[in-house]
């Protein structure tokens, strides 16, 4: 599927002298091998939170939802903040292995296994939050258009929630699916180099029974394309669905038609930053330095800075619009979202998410390791936020000034969201001990046209030729 | 099919005549069982304790006590009926009229009961009713539910029997009968022809026997200047739909000025007619319920209101008392000229506790021969005679007292001088207090009699001359209570129950009903020859007395007030009451201070808003002639006049009360003199005050179209297109009304019942008795004060108020259109948010709007809440899985959440949490559980009731039968509900008023809930 035949002007994407034996040894060491120290504190921590994070949830199933912050007219607020965030974060991985693979972008290869694992893990957590901000989510079945005996009654298609909870559950599984799909190789390779009987049995299940015969190759390349084709769509539907929540709404500052590509844009760059902070640390951890490179960093760096733009014109044109509509309502909205009583929320936002992915104009930041790190997690920090600004502010003071109040979190709130965080890292940190976390079949398809080794052996061998 | 295979059992079965196989088919056991070894040690059975008999006892019960466990269930407390009373049909409502008098509310009200329950109290309609009820009154049903209710009679602290304190109360009275010791009878305002009667002929037997009449909240003075006019202890009485303009003079004629219930009359010459409304001037201290509603208020000091008097006096008699210049001069002098030049269409009141200031008022309404003015029909339901309370308070201290009768007071807590009062209670020798609680006053006295609530008490009731009315039982007492009047009759030897003594009362007070038609009715209006013939009085004395009046130095002028929802506080542990947020400053759960923005600033008292939205503000300590109370809450009132501050009196009680209810401090402590004004200094104490207020942004922000309003002369002369400007959208390239462009297809609406509800903005005072009904009819839960912080209060019908930022709320509307560039509306926006010192109000009650294209219903996934047939936008609480979408897509934010379960939880500690409390609970709405929303259903149950009692009498609804918990408890007409489907209903008329709008109409949501333009009468 790579043509053959790369400019030797192109940076390798495969660095250093490796062979194919080099890049098995390489993405099945942090499976084969024990787990060390860092694993264990980060694991730890994670598990932590997460627990916490049950803990909290038991407490609002138990108690209610008065537990959190929320009131009679900011009906929701770090629930669905959090939900839209996670969402979100989750559209990087669909976006990198399906959007790219259609585009033929290789550097893809190297990232596309962790950012699509980040997806099904965030999109995991984020399915948790529309059902624990029920009021009763022992019914949160309800939701599903399933047969029941209540008597002839039936979900509301007309409500974005539903189209939710179709929009989501669509693209989890063909994420998995998609996801799943590209492991089977590459857990054939894990199954064919196990040592014991029981991690090979093991990964002989969950490959398949991948044989790695010439057909299950060419079934598997049609696969991953017509599920490239199927997801792409996705990448643009799920989170306009997701806005749709709030564009579809009456309430001024959230019933705006620009919702759609905003949000889109915004998942892409929060995914795209998340990616980023994943894969700088596992890089390091792992020892994958050779694949993911200061280039494919860099890449991503500048898809960050393209949607931060993408976001910030979004921000401006609906501050624009606000203006340009001559409703007083939704001038007012802007108008205090942008100055009332969480004006410091806005600014971080638009300090996070437009002014600082600015800076990659320069390649030196953007080809720096530790600005990269930093900055794709102000970039987080600001889409929370993002979030934040349009669910909180837009609620908290809307049409009758009479219900106008503020919303403060409480520690089940807080404690919720960090351990959806927890839960997040515990199932990634299991994730990168027991998967491979690079697509290494995929990797060696490139080997010939996009690796050090290989480019140099091209150069040399063209020179001898010259001479 | 029976089975023809052979089952073997051992290899031995083969053998034939095998002995064992034998010996197996004739033995049960294969080896012999020791039974021997069990029965036959005699010695062992013998020395058991445990015999057969026993062991098969032991047996039998645990089986029985195990099958027993297994299969409880819960138990409900449900008896059937072993001979129905015929009036009872279960599930079907009973309706009594009765009256409440409880000293300080007095209203001819219909009580409904449910399988003998009474668990709401509506209007009386009938002619005669004098007094609508209030919103207290409609919370009083909960009141006879209190758990910490007095449930049997105590003798000194001890529970006692009726027998036991009638023998000592007789013993102790025989005892000042022989000694000539004095007797006293204590009691509040009753009203009642027949225990005026009583008392007297109970007093006769006492050689030294006085009855005092106390009032917790006087109106001493105006009682004494009706009295030195009239030669009569009582009040003129004021019908405000006869007057076109009124003047009142620190009256809060819509609130508890006089005994209340002014409002309905008033409300009457609110609505335009025929181009005409009436025009309310209010001077005024604190912002009241009037000044809010006036056309003119005019924030003065009660010293400046009282040389305001005067010089309307002066201008209207034509008298020249030489009166010390006044602030408002220019607007006193347009008062007195609308007061002269309306005429005898014109009326003055005042509620300054001053007895000259009175007097000046029957001059001034005499004067100018007012209609509305009406000393005949004199009203009775005040008595109390401030001197005598402290005459009392002095014989009781000097020891002068023998017996002391107390009923329907609490002077321990509503005197200033209570410790004096506690101190000579000890020096009598009996005490009795007949209370419904064991209050403050009642855990003193020698015995408590435990009284019944109004609601399961027998009595009569003359509210003015010229009515009577009925209180009648409701319900069997729930406790052992027994009233005053039987008590009396017990005491004074007379066998007769009160019953029957009122019966025959009743014969002679002349009314033409009989007595079962009087109780059916409730109320008779009893024709009388009854005149007022004003004596000579030296008004011009009293006037330049009055104009004497200074205002202390140095000091605030401090100016006590009765809540809307607290009154005198005698139900300050009705959850309904502490919950009910103040119209005005829209605090539950406290009392505090209201001060004006400038002296608030020059004591460095603020008030601000916590993260949350919470409202916080400084604590005083308050100084009154060296009485300290310490520790109270400040709220930055808008209006508040200068120099003067207010405080509601009702609070800060503690005997008998649940734990969370014990709010706020006790203002009658510096009551002192039973005058209302008081001088006060303040000096700013530590730690800031946490306010539970429903209503956290004040003011409109330019938001025209939320309360359209115009002023009567715009109203009169101009098109309604000009000032009830219909919102327009651009389709096509044309502008068409917003409402008529439709992304859906409409339902024909046209058939079977449609409700709407029409809300005149005019008429509605901001009482806040529909929220109360409301709370009643649909079991609306009580949050509580820190739930209610948390922007969490329940109610389904709210009453907005907002301040206007500018000086009127037009202008709000021109600073918002004038603003250019971003900086500027950034800076005006900001200064928006702020009232203005002396604002304009308006209310507005706001609940689910009904849309017909609800926001709401498109984006519930479940369609838990969906459109009704008849209009309404119905709540399935079953189906609610509790999204909060819903209530975060309304556009009017009247939905509800139940975050937590609201009833049986400790937590909530109201009267959902015990079953004493559950007994007012309305069997029709069912209580909602925690995780659904809820909110109003325009009342379903109601409508359908009265559909189907339509149709079981096979007839179509009549005109306006449909009510609402709403529309009925308005008692100012403001509310209407019907059917646009029957044109008869009034409803269709106020629907094609020219006033009419939607609220919000440009979201398109379509309504069945409207609103009239408010009309205000500025100009002239």
């Amino acid at each position: 599927m790579s043509s053959h035949y790369e400019a030797p002007i192109r940076k390798p994407l495969i660095i250093g002298d490796k062979n194919y034996h080099d890049v098995t040894v390489d993405v099945a060491k942090p499976v084969e091998g024990r787990a060390n120290k860092q694993w264990w504190i980060a694991f730890t921590i994670a598990l932590a939170a997460f627990l916490w994070g049950v803990g909290c949830v038991a407490y609002t199933v138990g108690t209610g939802i008065g537990t959190w912050g929320s009131n009679k007219t900011v009906g929701w607020a770090w629930d669905i903040t959090n939900f839209v965030w996670w969402v979100g974060i989750g559209h990087a991985g669909t976006l990198i292995s399906a959007v790219l693979l259609l585009f033929r972008q290789k550097w893809r290869m190297a990232i596309n296994r962790s950012a699509e694992a980040m997806t099904i893990f965030s999109v995991i957590q984020a399915a948790m939050f529309p059902v624990f901000h029920m009021g009763r989510p022992w019914l949160a079945y309800w939701v599903m258009p399933i047969p029941n005996q209540f008597g002839s009654l039936w979900v509301n298609f007309n409500s974005p929630l539903l189209w939710d909870v179709f929009a989501i559950s669509t693209y989890l599984s063909v994420s998995l699916v998609f996801w799943w799909t590209g492991l089977l190789p590459d857990f054939a390779m894990l199954r064919d180099r196990a040592i014991t009987p029981f991690t090979k049995r093991v990964y002989s299940i969950l490959s398949f029974g991948w044989t790695g015969r010439a057909k299950d190759w060419q079934r598997f390349e049609e696969v991953s394309l017509v599920l490239a084709g199927l997801a792409t769509p996705l990448v643009l539907s799920v989170h306009t669905i997701v806005s749709f929540d709030f564009a579809t709404s009456v309430i001024p500052g959230w019933h705006t038609t620009i919702l759609p590509p905003y949000f889109v844009a915004g998942a892409i760059f929060s995914g795209f930053a998340m990616v980023n902070t994943l894969l700088i640390i596992m890089r390091k951890l792992s020892n994958l330095e050779a694949y993911i490179t200061i280039q494919h960093i860099e890449l991503m760096n500048i898809i960050i800075m393209i949607t931060g733009s993408i976001v910030g014109v979004a921000y401006i044109t609906e501050l624009f619009i606000a203006w340009y509509s001559g409703v007083e309502y939704e001038q007012y909205a802007f108008l205090n979202r942008a100055t009332g009583p969480y004006w410091w929320a806005y600014l971080l936002m638009m300090t996070c998410n437009v002014v600082s992915p600015q800076v990659m104009w320069s390649k030196k930041i953007r080809t720096s390791i530790m600005a990269s790190f930093i900055i794709s997690l102000v970039v987080n920090i600001g889409m929370w936020f993002e979030r934040f600004v349009i669910i909180v502010t837009s609620l908290h003071r809307d049409y009758l000034p009479s219900s106008w109040t503020m919303f403060q979190p409480t520690f089940v709130d807080a404690g919720f969201f960090i351990g959806t965080i927890g839960f997040f890292f515990v199932l990634f940190l299991l994730y990168s001990r027991s998967f491979p976390v690079i697509a290494q079949a995929e990797v060696k398809s490139i080997m010939k046209t996009s690796s050090e080794t290989y480019k140099k052996q091209r150069e040399n061998n063209s020179h001898s030729e010259n001479h | 099919m029976a089975s023809n295979k052979k089952y073997w059992q051992s290899v031995e079965e083969l053998k034939e005549d095998s002995s064992i196989v034998e010996t197996l088919r004739n033995n049960e056991f294969v080896e012999e069982i020791p039974t021997n070894e069990f029965l036959g040690d005699k010695e062992a059975l013998s020395s058991s304790s445990t015999s057969r008999r026993d062991f098969l006892k032991y047996v039998g019960f645990s089986t029985a006590a195990v099958s027993l466990a297994a299969c409880e269930g819960p138990v409900i407390k449900s008896i059937p009926y072993v001979v129905q009373p015929e009036e009872i049909v279960p599930g079907v409502a009973d309706y009594y009229a009765t009256t409440i008098a409880d000293g300080f509310d007095f209203a001819n009200i219909l009580v409904k009961t449910r399988e003998g329950r009474p668990i709401k109290v509506e209007n009386n309609n009938l002619p005669g009713s004098k007094i609508k009820p209030n919103a207290r009154v409609y919370a009083s049903v909960l009141s006879l539910y209190d758990s910490m209710r007095l449930k049997e009679p105590m003798v000194s602290g001890k529970p006692a029997s009726w027998e036991a304190v009638d023998a000592q109360v007789k013993r102790g009275l025989a005892n000042a009968a022989s000694s000539g010791g004095q007797v006293v009878l204590l009691t509040n305002t009753m009203a009642s022809p027949s225990t005026d009667k009583l008392i007297a002929e109970f007093g006769a037997q006492y050689p030294n026997f006085k009855h005092v009449v106390y009032d917790a909240v006087s109106a001493s003075d105006a009682l004494d200047a009706f009295e030195m006019v009239y030669g009569e202890r009582a009040l003129a009485d004021y019908d405000f739909s006869k007057a076109d303009v009124i003047v009142s003079v620190g009256a809060d004629i819509l609130g508890d000025w006089q005994g209340g219930g002014s409002d309905s009359g008033y409300a009457e010459g609110r609505i335009p007619k025929n181009g005409k409304m009436s025009k309310h001037i209010q001077m005024e201290a604190n912002m009241s319920l009037s000044g809010a509603n006036a056309d003119v208020r005019v924030p003065m000091t009660v010293t400046e209101q009282k040389h305001a008097l005067v010089a309307l006096y002066n201008a209207v008699t034509g008298d020249s008392v030489s009166v010390p210049a006044v602030t408002n001069k220019a607007a006193v002098a347009k008062a007195a000229k609308e007061l002269k030049a309306a005429g005898s269409k014109a009326v003055l009141v005042s509620g300054l506790d001053d007895v000259n200031a009175q007097l000046l008022v029957l001059a001034i309404n005499n004067a100018l021969q007012s209609k509305a003015f009406n000393p005949v029909n004199a009203r009775l339901v005040r008595k109390g005679d401030a001197k005598a309370v402290a005459q009392l308070v002095n014989d009781m201290k000097s020891g002068s007292i023998d017996t002391l009768v107390m009923s329907g007071v609490n002077p321990v807590y509503t005197l200033p001088n209570s410790a004096d009062f506690v101190e000579g209670l000890k020096k009598v020798k009996l005490s009795v207090s007949f209370s419904m609680k064991e209050d403050e006053t009642a855990s003193l006295t020698t015995v408590a009699a435990a009284a019944p609530h109004y609601l399961e008490s027998w009595g009569d009731v003359s509210m003015a001359k010229g009515y009577y009315s009925i209180t009648q039982p409701t319900i069997r007492p729930l406790f052992k209570t027994r009233q005053l009047q039987d008590s009396l009759l017990t005491w004074s030897g007379n066998s007769q129950s009160y019953y029957d003594y009122l019966k025959d009362s009743y014969a002679t007070e002349g009314g033409d009903k009989s007595w079962n038609q009087i109780v059916h009715d409730g109320v008779a209006v009893t024709e009388g020859m009854f005149e007022a013939v004003a004596n000579d009085t030296d008004f011009s004395g009293a006037a330049s007395k009055l104009a004497k009046a200074k205002a202390v130095a140095g000091k605030l002028e401090l100016v006590l007030y009765t809540k809307t929802g607290m009154g005198d506080g005698q139900q300050a542990n009705n959850p309904w009451l502490q919950e009910f947020p103040d119209p005005l400053t829209r605090a539950s759960w406290d009392n505090y201070l209201t001060i004006s923005k400038a002296d608030a600033d020059a004591l460095g008292l603020e008030n601000y808003n916590v993260a949350n939205g919470g409202l916080n503000g400084s604590t005083v300590t308050m100084d009154v002639n060296g009485k300290k109370v310490e520790n109270v809450p400040v709220i930055i009132q808008p209006g508040q006049a200068k120099g003067t501050v207010g405080l509601s009196l009702g609070y800060g009680r503690k005997a008998a009360m649940k734990e969370e209810m014990k709010v706020g401090v006790n203002a009658y402590a510096v009551y002192n003199n039973f005058n209302s004004v008081q001088s006060v200094s303040l000096a700013k104490a530590e730690g800031d005050h946490e306010f539970a207020c429903v209503q956290l942004h004040n003011t409109l922000m330019g938001r025209g179209d939320i309360i359209k309003e115009t002023t009567l002369n715009e109203f009169n002369n101009k098109d309604a297109a000009e000032w009830n400007i219909i919102p327009v959208v651009s389709l096509d390239h044309k502008e068409v009304p917003a409402s008529s462009v439709d992304l859906w297809e409409t339902f024909d609406r046209t058939t079977g019942h449609h409700f709407n509800l029409s809300i005149d903005l005019n008429a509605c005072t901001g009482c806040g008795a529909c929220v109360i009904a409301c709370h009643a009819e649909n079991n609306v839960p009580v949050v509580g004060k820190s739930e209610v912080r948390r922007s969490r209060d329940m109610h389904w019908l709210r009453i907005d108020r907002y301040y206007s930022s500018d000086d009127t709320f037009a202008g709000d509307v021109e600073t918002k259109e004038n603003i250019s560039g971003l900086m500027d509306s950034i800076d005006t926006f900001d200064a928006m948010e702020d009232p203005a010192e002396n604002p304009q109000v308006a209310f507005q009650p706001v609940f689910c709007q009904h849309c017909n294209h609800a926001p709401c219903e498109t984006v519930c996934p479940v369609a838990a809440t969906s459109h009704g047939r008849q209009g309404q936008n119905q709540m399935a609480y079953n189906r609610c899985v509790g999204t909060r979408y819903c209530a975060n897509n309304c556009p009017y934010k009247v939905r509800r959440f139940n975050w937590f379960l609201y009833n049986k939880n400790d937590e909530f500690d109201y009267h959902m949490n015990d079953d004493l409390g559950r007994m007012v609970l309305n069997p029709d709405v069912n209580v909602r559980s925690r995780g659904v929303m809820e909110k109003c259903s325009l009342c379903i149950q109601m409508t359908q009731a009265t559909i189907l009692n339509a149709k079981r009498e096979g007839r179509p609804v009549n005109k306006d039968e449909f009510y609402t918990a709403c529309t009925e408890a308005c008692g100012s007409g403001a509310m209407v509900f019907g059917d646009v489907n029957n044109e008869e209903d009034t409803v269709v008329q106020l629907k094609e008023d020219d006033r009419m709008y939607h609220l919000l109409e440009h979201v398109g949501t379509k309504p069945n809930v409207f609103y009239q333009v408010k009309v205000r009468n500025t100009e002239k």
